[in-house]
């Protein structure tokens, strides 16, 4: 290499147009546009009147008077409050002690409970929900059988239908969630701070209340009020377990009033707006409870081990509290459908129904005119919207880590806040806004795709926060210093840097679409079904064995998809998030 | 060759509050030549080289790069980074993990759309020159950092770029590895003759490698000179104290010495005989700055100017020198002296300072010596 000449012409002022700002600018556009204007349609909409073609939409206060001035309302606001604390506080009982036992404890068999992270993702809650009608329903549930039986008597133990019986179905729902949350809480907290106080010469009782509890206390809040808003946002429990027994809570009496006739869009959307006060409310909380959680974060960076607490012969109770739990949660539910989906006409365990063991269900769902098409298209709508959120929250993430555009912080908030969407709110929303958007997207499969798009968005962000944080500013300026555009940097160094965040988001994003029940309720039309649809109608059509097929061959595809997350997360060194 | 003239680069910070980083910044820096800026943490030297790589957008001034104006305010010209053609190797090398040896190195080459053939053997010639070649195909995070180090030259070097920009290259190496790199650097910036603009906080790293130093101080140029320069004639005490260890000793001026540029100072020590930069007045308080190895020891009285008896406070021995503290009156000084020099503590010793070496500064109230 000889002297360095110049090897450049070019002198004058560059002027040339940028393709970088075409893709920033569609990319925030898009962002902004799918995470405001859904919204404030809603909001706009709850004050107008039907529109007919007689008659024009009217400002109109009538939706909230008729919401809030019946005593109906009061009760559906109450039922809701009771079903998501109940839900909640069942979910957190049983995390938390689950969480407390893997972490602390010397509780034999713990590679078990790692199973249980995986648990939410492949049963989805409607075949969830489904299972327990068909454990817990009084008339044909099999655990009211098998204790009749052993009791001799006719009584009914246990009535899913009921308020009481949500609470439980959902908040065993949500207890896997609840373990994984308090499994991280436990696992910030530096063991050193407990150990300290038992060399100080305190008991295990007074390390719990006066050294651990206070520690774990913000995570804990932050755990309830998560869960809160899951559970006061679920859908599928309340609309096949409440609505038989009349017992409504907000999601339910979206759905219920959107399918009346005629549907009454106004008073739904004032439900829905109410609502999204709530959960609003409730992640806002939340998201400060983190920030300021960030006090408590004694996160030291070491790798610790923290002493187990022996809990002598104690912990075969522990390990039976365990197995009991996992029974409830996975060999139940799963079983009973499996058993059910092996019959012509459902019927309850006995000699003689195992004589009559089929595969009947199976080739009738597999000849199911609509079982391919919603296959096709749940597929198309996963792979669709997980492969377009990753690539839009990239540059949007890209904004919000690596610049210092004023106001970027707004648009990351834009971008979170779907979170606080739940499903049907979101539904409800995209429904009224391309009924009056001629956009021609309404009754096909692309209002799904915007609603899922929309919906998952957060989840995207938040993959690619984590990969992109991990990418050093330097990396990016060098590839500048040796000549490359924006576009090239952005294309051949930082997405091939962000893969694991990429990839990692990619799969859950789709495992979550597939399963996607909520939002899509009110969205579909005939012919755009989605699997989760599918079984949604097999139920109401009351094709239980069917159901149950399509059930297994789901839940089985679904472990699938979770395995390979799970072996990609591990190859590039991504942790479930 | 490069010329900075009248940089200003100022930032918001967290707190939306403006922070000068770079004022008033000019120098020249001709063909072939190594430049230094120097200074601690937050001077703005990083800032003034990365405002020349068209990284950070100053507020005012002019770059040219071999008659190229790459930035002026006055003509509202700012090249985008990539188009400027300048090699940069960064303080955390950049090597980028997802790519192997050879196209970390091509990249440059390969934005720039060259034929394969050209690249390979671009490539191959810059990472013989920097003893990687046999290691073209390994992995980038293979590499240990010193490999690394001068894979990011390599890269910076690939496409032959008018001016290369270096920001700490060595400060993530360990003491050893730094020290040899130090001289390889040296040797490749000699021998491929390229203009390069170096930075560094590490004051022997720049008295090593560089043909002028520029040292910095809140975010302007204190000092600019040659190597010796700024070491055996620093501008202010800043300077003084920043390179290298150095005596202040208070006083205040006495008279003009007969030999021109020395005066008579009364300081700490007693009346000595120093050299000043500038004119100094009878009166005027003064700091005199005087390095420890320029004070010399020895248990004689020697003959000369400025001779001093003291006792030997404190010494620590090194290995190759062995450092005394001597109490001359109410003053301690430090003085570097040779091993052989035996004197036990608490003994008398004279000390001497030839006045070419003490240097007399001006004393500035707003600028406190850190202890």
């Amino acid at each position: 290499m000889a002297t360095a000449t110049t090897t450049i012409t070019t002198t004058s002022v560059d002027a040339r147009f940028d393709t970088k700002w075409l893709v920033i600018a569609a990319c925030v556009a898009l962002t902004l546009y799918l995470g405001i204007v859904p919204l404030a349609f809603l909001v706009w909409q709850s004050f107008f009147t039907p529109q007919s073609a007689a008659k024009a939409a009217q400002f109109t206060f009538g939706n909230y008077q008729e919401a809030y001035g019946s005593s109906d309302t009061w009760l559906l606001f109450w039922n809701s409050l009771k079903f998501a604390t109940g839900a909640s506080l069942i979910a957190f009982a049983l995390g938390t002690t689950l969480a407390w036992m893997n972490e602390r404890t010397n509780t034999p068999a713990k590679q078990l409970f790692f199973a249980l992270s995986i648990v939410p993702l492949i049963i989805p809650g409607i075949l969830f929900t489904v299972a327990w009608i068909l454990l817990g329903s009084p008339k044909i549930g099999l655990i009211n059988l098998a204790l009749q039986k052993v009791f001799d008597t006719d009584a009914v133990f246990i009535n899913v239908y009921s308020l009481g019986g949500m609470i439980w179905v959902d908040g065993l729902h949500y207890s896997p969630m609840a373990f994984l949350l308090m499994t991280a809480a436990f696992r910030a907290m530096d063991p050193a701070l407990e150990e300290s106080a038992v060399m100080s010469g305190a008991s295990v009782l007074e390390v719990v209340s006066r050294i651990t509890l206070p520690l774990v206390w913000p995570a804990i809040f932050a755990t309830l009020l998560i869960l809160f808003v899951r559970a006061i946002e679920s859908f599928e429990v309340p609309a096949l377990l409440g609505l038989p027994v009349g017992i409504q809570v907000f999601t339910s009496a979206i759905y219920q009033a959107v399918h009346r006739y005629p549907s009454q869009v106004g008073l739904a959307s004032a439900y829905a707006v109410t609502l999204l006060i709530i959960t609003s409310v409730g992640v806002y909380f939340q998201s400060r409870l983190s920030t300021r959680g960030s006090k408590y974060a004694t996160m030291t960076g070491k790798g610790f081990r923290p002493r187990l607490i022996d809990l002598g012969p104690w912990r075969y109770v522990a390990i039976a509290i365990f197995l009991a739990y996992f029974l409830l949660i996975v060999v139940l539910p799963l079983a009973v459908l499996v058993w059910s989906s092996l019959q012509k006409f459902y019927a309850v365990p006995s000699m003689e129904a195992l004589s009559r063991l089929t595969l009947e269900p199976y080739r009738t769902i597999l000849d199911h005119p609509s079982l391919m098409r919603s296959v096709w298209n749940s597929l198309l709508l996963a792979i669709g919207s997980a492969t377009l959120i990753m690539l839009v929250t990239s540059v949007i993430c890209w904004i919000v880590v690596k610049t210092r555009l004023p106001g970027r912080w707004i648009l990351d908030n834009i971008a979170s806040l779907p979170m606080v969407y739940p499903g049907i709110v979101l539904g409800l929303a995209i429904m009224i806004l391309y009924l009056y958007l001629p956009l021609g997207v309404y009754g096909t499969i692309w209002i799904m795709l915007i609603a899922y798009v929309t919906r998952f968005m957060p989840y995207g962000l938040r993959y690619n926060t984590t990969s992109m944080l991990q990418i050093h500013k330097e990396l990016e300026e060098s590839a500048a210093m040796s000549g490359a555009s924006w576009t090239i940097t952005f294309r051949r160094i930082i997405l091939p840097l962000l893969k694991p965040g990429l990839v990692a988001g990619w799969i859950y994003i789709v495992i979550v679409s597939i399963r996607e029940l909520s939002t899509s309720i009110l969205l579909y039309s005939p012919g755009n079904e989605v699997m989760s649809i599918l079984i949604w109608e097999l139920w109401e059509n009351g094709q239980y064995v069917e159901l149950s097929a399509l059930g297994v061959m789901f839940i089985f595809a679904l472990f699938v998809l979770v395995m390979v997350a799970q072996w990609v997360g591990r190859r590039f060194g991504i942790r479930e998030a | 060759m490069l010329s900075v003239k009248d940089l200003c680069t100022q930032y918001f910070d967290e707190r939306g509050k403006i922070v000068r980083a770079a004022q008033d910044i000019s120098f020249e820096v001709p063909p072939g030549k190594l430049f230094t800026l120097l200074g601690p943490s937050g001077c703005g030297k990083t800032t003034t080289l990365r405002s020349i790589a068209g990284l950070e957008r100053p507020q005012s001034g002019e770059i040219t790069v071999g008659g190229r104006v790459i930035y002026s305010s006055a003509n509202g010209v700012f090249i985008p980074p990539n188009r400027r053609g300048l090699g940069m190797v960064f303080q955390s090398y950049a090597i980028w993990p997802h790519m192997s040896v050879f196209e970390n190195a091509a990249f440059p080459l390969r934005v720039r759309k060259k034929k394969p053939k050209d690249i390979a053997e671009r490539v191959t010639r810059v990472l013989n020159v920097v003893a990687l070649d046999e290691l073209a195909d390994r992995e980038a995070t293979k590499l240990s950092g010193g490999q690394q180090q001068r894979l990011a030259l390599a890269r910076a070097l690939v496409m032959e770029p008018a001016l290369l920009l270096l920001d700490e290259p060595l400060s993530n190496l360990d003491a050893k590895l730094r020290e040899r790199m130090r001289f390889e650097l040296k040797r490749l910036q000699r021998d491929l003759g390229i203009t390069t603009v170096y930075v560094t906080h590490d004051q022997s790293e720049a008295l090593a490698l560089s043909h002028a130093i520029a040292v910095m101080n809140g975010g302007r140029i204190e000092q600019l000179g040659s190597p010796r320069e700024v070491y055996e004639r620093p501008r202010n005490q800043f300077v003084a104290d920043f390179i290298g260890t150095t005596n202040f000793v208070a006083g205040d001026v006495g008279g003009s010495d007969s030999e021109a540029g020395f005066y008579r100072i009364r300081s700490e020590l007693g009346e000595l005989k120093a050299r000043a930069v500038e004119a100094l007045g009878a009166g005027e308080k003064v700091v005199l700055s005087i390095r420890p190895e320029d004070i010399e020891l020895s248990e004689a009285r020697p003959q000369g100017a400025n001779v001093y008896q003291g006792t030997v406070d404190q010494k620590v021995f090194l290995g190759e020198a062995v450092d005394f503290q001597v109490r001359v009156g109410s003053r301690a000084v430090q003085s570097r002296a040779h091993p052989s020099l035996r004197t036990p503590v608490g003994q008398p010793i004279y000390v001497r300072i030839d006045p070419e070496k003490c240097v007399a500064l001006k004393a500035t109230g707003d600028w406190a010596r850190p202890t």
